[in-house]
């Protein structure tokens, strides 16, 4: 594996040279990651290293290459975000949209969804690669926007602050979303496990 | 902290709705003292939701694994790289 982060002596200067070799496939993953979306993904890669090269004379060394260069692509994953859930009309939730997780009278799990046992209980389910592949799977059939919440909260450690400013969430919204997103993410693995 | 009356106490013991979106804000944020009291109380009763507190940390630590880009085995292909290359140096040689 290369040492694609450069310590002490380099970390003051960019070399764009190299960028292509040392960054695309670590910003790539990055990207398609959060996207899902192979075409988008390679503009969005093209435009990262051009926006880079404009502002390179902002560098100032404080944080390394990789780390400079993937806070900008994050940067346009957000305006994605933002242009995709802006589209939504709805985008206030309320706590009696989860009438179908959640009897709406009374609060209890309703048969289809409620939690058993069923091996994700313990952190050794970690290494489970099915595991893994359901869950990768169920994320992609999240609505755009609580994909977008949930992964910048818990992936990209965004502030919540940050993401309701970026995604024009109130903060009520983001409890909803974060709470819904867990349930029906835990809902879709033991679906398609058991 | 409030007192919780009898009512009150009955609600958040049935409520799985209320019982779960605690769970989950607890691990985003702080929650007061009284929903700490309320996400105990309906927990000492209710196993299901203990369940979805277990799998839902669980679900958390599979998700941050999922997007461990230095982890992930995807690669561009090389044609695309020559691109990405070519306009860099392109624009490297006009500034």
């Amino acid at each position: 594996m290369q040492t694609d982060e450069p310590e002490t002596s380099e970390k003051k200067h960019l070399n764009p040279h190299l960028w292509v070799d040392l960054y695309a496939d670590y910003l790539y993953a990055f990207a398609i990651t959060r996207l899902h979306d192979e075409n988008l993904v390679r503009d969005l890669l093209q435009e990262t290293f051009l926006a880079a090269l404009e502002r390179k004379d902002n560098f100032e060394g404080r944080s390394t290459e990789k780390t400079w260069l993937t806070a900008i692509l994050k940067n346009k994953i957000i305006d994605v975000y933002r242009a995709k859930s802006s589209g939504l009309k709805k985008n206030v939730l309320t706590e009696q949209d989860d009438a179908d997780f959640f009897d709406s009278k009374n609060g209890h799990w309703n048969d289809e969804h409620r939690p058993a046992l069923f091996g994700i209980e313990q952190s050794k389910a970690l290494e489970n690669k099915e595991f893994q592949k359901i869950l990768q799977a169920c994320m992609k059939k999240l609505p755009s926007l609580w994909f977008a919440v949930f992964t910048l909260k818990y992936i990209d450690d965004e502030s919540t602050q940050t993401i309701c400013r970026e995604l024009k969430v109130t903060a009520s919204n983001f409890g909803v979303i974060m709470h819904r997103t867990k349930v029906s993410l835990r809902s879709c693995l033991q679906k398609n496990w058991i | 902290m409030k007192e919780l009356n009898a009512n009150e106490l009955k609600k958040i013991a049935y409520n799985c709705r209320k019982a779960t979106f605690l769970i989950e804000k607890q691990q985003v944020e702080k929650i007061t003292a009284r929903e700490q009291l309320e996400l105990k109380i309906h927990l000492a009763g209710c196993s299901i939701c203990v369940t979805f507190m277990q799998q839902s940390l669980v679900i958390n630590q599979m998700v941050k694994k999922l997007f461990q880009s230095d982890a992930i085995k995807l690669k561009l292909d090389d044609s695309f790289k020559h691109h990405l290359q070519k306009r860099i140096e392109d624009h490297l040689e006009k500034n």
